[in-house]
């Protein structure tokens, strides 16, 4: 019994029962399944993340992110002026984290590919793209970078979901998809 | 002078129980249930603020209340009860004395002061980080010293219990092999260990850069070494509630594990696997390679799932099996209509062992697999599974031996058993609300640790699909269930312990909680002459086939995201 000790001294000895081997069998088989899904996923399936990721200075993030905002802004939205950026298709695009927001607000174009710099400037942040629900965590002194391919065209809100501080729940940005 | 050790010997089980490990079996009982009431309000309070249309509390005191659930039951209510847990693996179960009392007591000692101490520093408002406490956020120095007196003192304990083995060892206090329940704890304390050096590795440097004697602390850094703590803490629970569904069965229905081999089996490979689980955290995390990754969220190959699949067999096939021998025999699921369904620790356990299976493991393995984790990190998907592991698995599952404990350590008689008997259906109802209304919730993209879904205050506008908002009204009326099921134990234990009639030394034959002679086997044949279980393969079968389905339907739904590289 499970509460004394096993009546047979030799129970390393005992031999299992069939439903004992065949249900070992199956979970160890279903495991190295599932370990070869998440590797075929990265041979042929779309949606991977890259190993791509740079130690950088918050500031000097900073300072490209400004620089990219300059150089494509369209126009300004909400009570705080966001920029609102148009980068050309195929081109590396930024956003940044910060108390308590995700700046500047990117228009992307559909069916086109982005190089898109993610990075916080003082606490980690989580970016969450809703309603397609793409979710990464953001790190202050790491700049991530993700080729992404939006598919669908609307307005996506950037949900932070990390939390950061008492102002966490108004952190909020928005990209933009638009058909060509 | 080892003679003069003061033990009783318990009329219903035969099992020897020595005057100082009843007496810390009690203290570190007590005060986990304290917790578990104080953590539970905690949790409540958290519910009813994310019911869009209660909205109960502050952003401020939201946050505070959240970092303070999270503190109190995941970590103080579990590990007070692993302890009185370990203390009868090893004490009462191996018939010997538990090693070095006082420091047992010192243990014990740490533990509250560091407990308390971390409530205080939550309580005065100036820690709301959430329990994780990421950096670069920072808290008051005393949050980190709390845990870390805490983790201190859990070690102690550990060390109380490896020392108790090492006397029943030399004294010959039984003979062969440790019990499976004692081994299981022993796996649970080994984990412990490396758990609580992970803890200390990561808190202590926290704790100076917090009082400014360490420069900085690498963010990604510290949630690898600060989940090496806190997903393997996880799996201290898992071994210490595995120990428990095969010390219920066995004490409630005489059932024997199938195979002593496999069992252990099984736990072993919790030993070698379970902390690589870290990489659950770190799945969408810049600077960590893909191989990385892939390779330890799935425990290499996925052998820890393994051995909890096993344990998911081997239990319904251990209670089959005893019914069966017992006579329960007739057609595929006769011995699971007759089993004890009134009898709380059983139904505790059995319900703790289906929603653990299926809404914390399945989902878990899906949550922890690379790619799909973009899809659900950090969304109320997480916390939804968790509740299915740790509340409807772990909680549930101590709740069901306290039924036992109170009669048999305590001596009294449960008081309102009516109460009793329907409380564990009642919080395992809350609680699988809980858990499937949160990963709704959290599929349809609502955030975890969020005080406002509707962003009234946000300087930009968005609209969360009005059927999330559906999800986390049915979340806090779930709560609510849930909380009615754990005042409900609450009173019957608390009041049990308080007003309980003593029980007497012939109860085990008026009034039994266990089976006579405290569950003495019903089988005596090793696994190849336990009967065929027919009942047990259909359970697992299914179990397995929404494995399947669900793992699929996961991919299905990552592969309409768009495509990322």
């Amino acid at each position: 019994m499970a509460l004394t000790p096993p009546e047979n001294p030799h129970w390393w000895r005992e031999p299992l029962h069939r439903m004992e081997i065949g249900w070992i069998t199956i979970a160890f088989l279903w495991g190295l399944f599932m370990f070869g899904v998440m590797v075929y996923w990265h041979i042929n399936g779309e949606q991977n993340l890259s190993n791509e990721a740079y130690r950088v200075n918050p500031d000097v993030y900073g300072e490209k992110v400004e620089a990219f905002a300059e150089k494509y802004t369209v126009r300004t939205e909400g009570k705080t002026e966001i920029p609102v950026v148009k980068p050309p298709p195929g081109s590396d695009i930024y956003m940044l984290g910060r108390l308590w927001e995700w700046w500047p607000i990117l228009e992307l174009q559909k069916d086109q590919t982005y190089r898109l710099h993610l990075s916080s400037m003082d606490w980690q942040h989580g970016f969450s793209l809703q309603p397609t629900n793409i979710n990464l965590q953001v790190h202050p002194k790491y700049e991530m970078v993700v080729t992404l391919k939006p598919t669908k065209s609307g307005e996506f809100g950037v949900v932070c979901n990390e939390f950061c501080g008492i102002g966490h729940h108004t952190m909020l940005g928005k990209i933009y998809v638009v058909d060509k | 002078m080892i003679a003069k050790e003061k033990f009783r010997v318990c009329p219903d089980t035969g099992f020897k129980v020595f005057d100082t490990t009843e007496k810390l079996i009690k203290i570190n009982a007590v005060v986990a249930v304290v917790f578990l009431a104080v953590g539970g309000l905690f949790g409540l309070l958290v519910a009813l603020t994310r019911w869009p249309a209660v909205h109960l509390l502050p952003a401020d005191l939201f946050y505070l209340v959240l970092t303070a659930h999270g503190a109190d039951v995941l970590l103080f209510w579990i590990v007070f009860f692993e302890v009185a847990v370990l203390y009868f693996a090893g004490s009462v179960l191996l018939n010997v004395r538990l090693a070095a009392p006082r420091w047992a007591w010192a243990a014990f000692i740490l533990m509250l002061v560091g407990a308390v101490m971390a409530n205080v520093a939550v309580l005065q408002g100036e820690s709301s980080v959430m329990f994780t406490s990421y950096v670069p956020m920072r808290v008051a120095p005393h949050f980190y010293l709390g845990l870390i007196l805490f983790a201190v003192g859990a070690l102690v304990a550990m060390f109380v219990f490896f020392g108790t083995l090492v006397i029943a060892k030399e004294e010959k206090t039984y003979e062969g092999s440790v019990p499976l329940v004692t081994f299981g704890a022993i796996v649970a304390a080994i984990i412990a260990v490396y758990t609580i050096a992970s803890g200390a590795i990561i808190l202590i440097p926290t704790l100076l850069w917090s009082l400014d004697l360490v420069a900085d602390i690498d963010s990604v850094m510290y949630k690898l070494v600060w989940w090496g703590m806190g997903h393997s803490s996880q799996q201290i629970n898992m071994a210490t509630q595995v120990s428990i569904w095969y010390c219920i069965a066995a004490m409630v229905l005489g059932a024997k594990p199938l195979s002593e081999k496999v069992s252990r089996g099984a736990f072993l490979l919790y030993i070698v696997f379970l902390q690589l689980a870290s990489a659950h955290h770190l799945l969408v995390e810049p600077g960590i390679s893909s191989e990385w990754k892939v390779f330890n969220t799935s425990y290499a190959l996925y052998l820890a799932v393994l051995g909890s699949m096993i344990h998911g067999m081997s239990i319904p096939g251990a209670v089959e099996c005893a019914q069966r021998r017992r006579g329960f025999n007739e057609g595929m699921f006769g011995w699971l209509r007759k089993a004890p369904w009134g009898n709380p620790a059983f139904s505790g356990m059995a319900l703790s062992v289906v929603l653990f299976g299926i809404l914390g493991g399945i989902t878990g393995v899906v949550l922890g697999a690379e790619q799909l984790n973009i899809i659900m990190h950090n969304t109320l998907y997480v916390p939804g599974h968790f509740h299915g592991t740790v509340v409807a698995g772990t909680t549930l599952a101590f709740m069901a031996i306290t039924y036992l404990v109170v009669p048999l350590i305590f001596r009294r008689e449960i008081i309102w058993p009516k109460v009793a008997q329907w409380q564990p259906y009642l919080f395992g109802l809350g609680v699988t609300g809980i858990s499937l209304f949160m990963m709704g919730a959290g599929t349809l993209g609502v955030s975890r640790r969020h005080w406002d879904m509707a962003f009234t205050d946000a300087p930009l506008n968005f609209d969360v699909p009005p059927a999330a908002f559906l999800m986390m009204g049915l979340n806090g009326i779930s709560a609510v269930i849930a909380s009615i099921g754990g005042i409900m134990f609450i009173l019957v234990i608390v009041g049990t312990i308080l007003f309980g009639k003593k029980r007497g030394e012939d109860a085990c034959r008026t009034n039994p909680v266990i089976l006579p002679g405290g569950g003495a086997t019903v089988m005596a044949a090793g696994s190849e002459g336990t009967l065929k279980l027919p009942g047990t393969i259909a359970l697992v079968s299914v179990f397995f086939a929404a494995f399947v389905l669900y793992y699929f339907v996961n991919w299905k739904y990552l592969s309409e995201v768009w495509p990322l590289s």
